[in-house]
């Protein structure tokens, strides 16, 4: 089934795609035939039990993993066809992802953290200075910059893991349960974050969630179960 | 240089695990540094040893002596240049500990048969002119303080004088140095005549020979016409490179070389385990961590240079700071082994294979933790986290 509410020139394009993972001598198929659609500036729910394979298609569409079957598309470009080196250099200029437990180093600080992706590009200490700041500015925790993951609370972290995953200004934005380890302030907080980078600097951002809290805020929400989309609501 | 901060602060992760692998490392290299001076001390004379130098010695003992009537026969023999001899005086100064080589030498033969000794030539003209003259080497006569001029009374084990008294008083007139780094410089040298004259016993007899040869390549079959010329005396001898001389004498303590290279390999190997459970723990406990810099975009190549450096840091850190230390200790140690091991120093040789062990133990020991953060698949990885 096809989930295009958009038609043409989408950013991402997933194209009768399935996922098998193999344990021992048994075959999980988690995907099966899917497809999905995703134009620029979307912000797009994903929802679904757990086990339904949500984490998977976001792996997938981030090139962190490659379909049994199918075609990933995102941003013009073939996933299913780079070498792992290309994927990796792909992923560095188009994609910015935010994880459950933030996923931050726990040996550097907060401005370190989001200084990570910028590792990998040819910018200057000094112009990598100047997009931390921003970044860290955007999430309103320029105050916390010198501070360690330790010392941060578990909403900051999280903003923190944000400003890491747009500070190269990524095409893409994938968050995987974002609020799943907060509590609802906080949580709030991070939605509130997700959707001014949205609606204020045009970020397409796919977010997987099990939260309907969540997924209200985003414009479209699309169920997945036992690796089929279905149609969610649209804004 | 931009992922510096990456790699060291992943190092500080756990300080306890870090500090005690990196003192490891230091003492091992410390080791090292003492091992190599050790070595140094015992067979780096072999390396200074002259090529057209043979030692020719008593066949069965070096402690029996030989006729001085010897030197010019061997000097008739084709391919000598010429000969001159040491005899072993074995003198005390002061105190047992205090000990120093001491030989009675023809003063002018001798110098110009060892180059690397350097004399000014007004000393040189004072101890031809000075019957009990003596000239010592720098490192002697600045470990007791001595200068031209003074009188040094030494008892020797071995030699009486006619009046019966034992102790030899020689007067300083030179200070020698040395023309390498490794020439030893503590032994006292005086004059044969006196000796041999004011000695009770043993006259017209030496310790031992030094030939020059005109021809280093000819060594073999000079050294053969020696021991041939004085086979069937009373007095045999046994003539060999004057580098294989100090060899053998070394291995009286044993096969140095191999001895140090064993003790090494047995610490290498050990701080080898180490280093390499410290980084294999340490992938082990950021499987989660990697597969973020995976997901970020950090290539194997990258991953695996990151886990290499950080190995290499460690170890290149404790080896500089071990071997910095081994400098800074063997001189200390040299001043009170001045008598035992005079050559006693780190040579700078050692330091760089001292630096270069310490990076390949880097490297060894950071490959297959770095292999393994390479195969990791970001997926399973990020589960990890």
């Amino acid at each position: 089934m096809s989930e295009n509410p958009s038609g043409n020139g989408a950013l991402v394009q997933v194209e009768g795609v399935g996922k098998v993972f193999h344990r021992g001598s048994e075959d999980i198929h988690v995907l099966a035939d899917l497809n999905l659609q995703v134009p620029t500036g979307e912000f797009l729910a994903l929802m679904g039990p757990s086990g339904s394979g949500k984490t998977t298609l976001l792996n997938l569409i981030g090139g962190l993993d490659r379909p049994t079957n199918g075609a990933v598309t995102v941003a013009g470009e073939r996933l299913d066809q780079l070498s792992d080196r290309a994927l990796a250099g792909w992923r560095a200029r188009h994609i910015g992802f935010v994880f459950q437990l933030y996923n931050l180093m726990p040996v550097l600080t907060a401005e370190r953290n989001v200084e990570l992706p910028l590792l990998l590009t040819h910018l200057s200490r000094a112009d990598r200075q100047k997009h931390v700041e921003t970044a860290l500015a955007v999430v309103g925790l320029s105050h916390r910059a010198k501070h360690y993951p330790r010392t941060l609370s578990g909403g900051e972290q999280q903003r923190v893991g944000i400003a890491r995953g747009i500070v190269t200004d990524p095409t893409l934005l994938l968050c995987d349960e974002p609020t799943g380890d907060l509590d609802r302030k906080s949580g709030d907080e991070i939605l509130d974050l997700l959707q001014a980078l949205n609606r204020d600097h045009g970020k397409t951002i796919i977010m997987v969630t099990h939260d309907p809290h969540a997924s209200a805020r985003a414009a479209r929400t699309l169920h997945l179960d036992k690796g089929q989309l279905s149609n969610g609501t649209v804004k | 240089m931009k992922f510096l901060h990456l790699i060291r602060s992943n190092l500080r992760r756990k300080k306890l695990r870090t500090s005690l692998t990196l003192l490891s490392i230091v003492v091992a290299f410390i080791l090292f540094g003492l091992l190599s001076a050790i070595q140094q001390a015992l067979v780096g004379g072999v390396a200074l040893a002259g090529a057209d130098r043979l030692i020719v010695r008593e066949k069965v003992s070096i402690i029996n002596l030989l006729p001085i009537s010897y030197e010019a026969r061997m000097e008739r023999i084709p391919g000598v240049d010429f000969a001159t001899h040491q005899t072993w005086f074995g003198g005390i100064y002061q105190d047992p500990k205090n000990f120093f080589m001491q030989n009675p030498v023809e003063p002018e033969k001798f110098l110009k048969m060892h180059p690397e000794i350097i004399l000014p030539p007004e000393q040189e003209k004072a101890w031809l002119a000075t019957r009990t003259g003596a000239i010592v080497g720098r490192r002697t006569a600045e470990r007791f303080h001595w200068k031209i001029g003074d009188k040094v009374p030494i008892r020797s084990t071995i030699w009486t004088q006619q009046d019966g008294n034992q102790t030899w008083t020689f007067d300083i007139v030179g200070i020698y140095d040395g023309k390498d780094k490794g020439t030893d410089t503590t032994p006292l040298f005086f004059r044969y005549d006196y000796f041999d004259e004011a000695r009770q016993w043993g006259k017209g007899q030496v310790g031992w020979y030094t030939i020059r040869i005109k021809t280093p390549s000819q060594a073999a079959e000079v050294a053969r016409q020696v021991d041939a010329e004085f086979e069937n005396s009373p007095a045999e001898t046994k003539t060999e490179p004057e580098g294989a001389f100090i060899q053998a004498w070394a291995s009286q303590i044993g096969n140095i070389v191999f001895i140090v290279a064993a003790i090494l390999s047995a610490v290498f190997f050990t701080i080898l385990l180490v280093t390499g459970n410290t980084m294999a723990q340490a992938v082990r406990e950021r499987t989660g961590e990697l597969g973020v810099l995976k997901a970020i975009g950090f290539t194997n190549g990258q991953i695996v240079a990151l886990v290499l450096a950080e190995s290499c840091l460690l170890t290149v850190i404790g080896g500089a700071v071990g071997l910095g230390l081994a400098r800074v200790i063997t001189p200390v140690l040299a001043q009170n082994l001045a008598g035992l091991l005079p050559m006693f120093f780190l040579p700078t040789r050692a330091l760089f294979i001292g630096l270069g062990l310490s990076l390949a133990l880097g490297l060894v020991t950071g490959i297959f933790p770095a292999l393994q953060a390479m195969r990791l698949r970001v997926a399973d990885a990020l589960r990890r986290m």
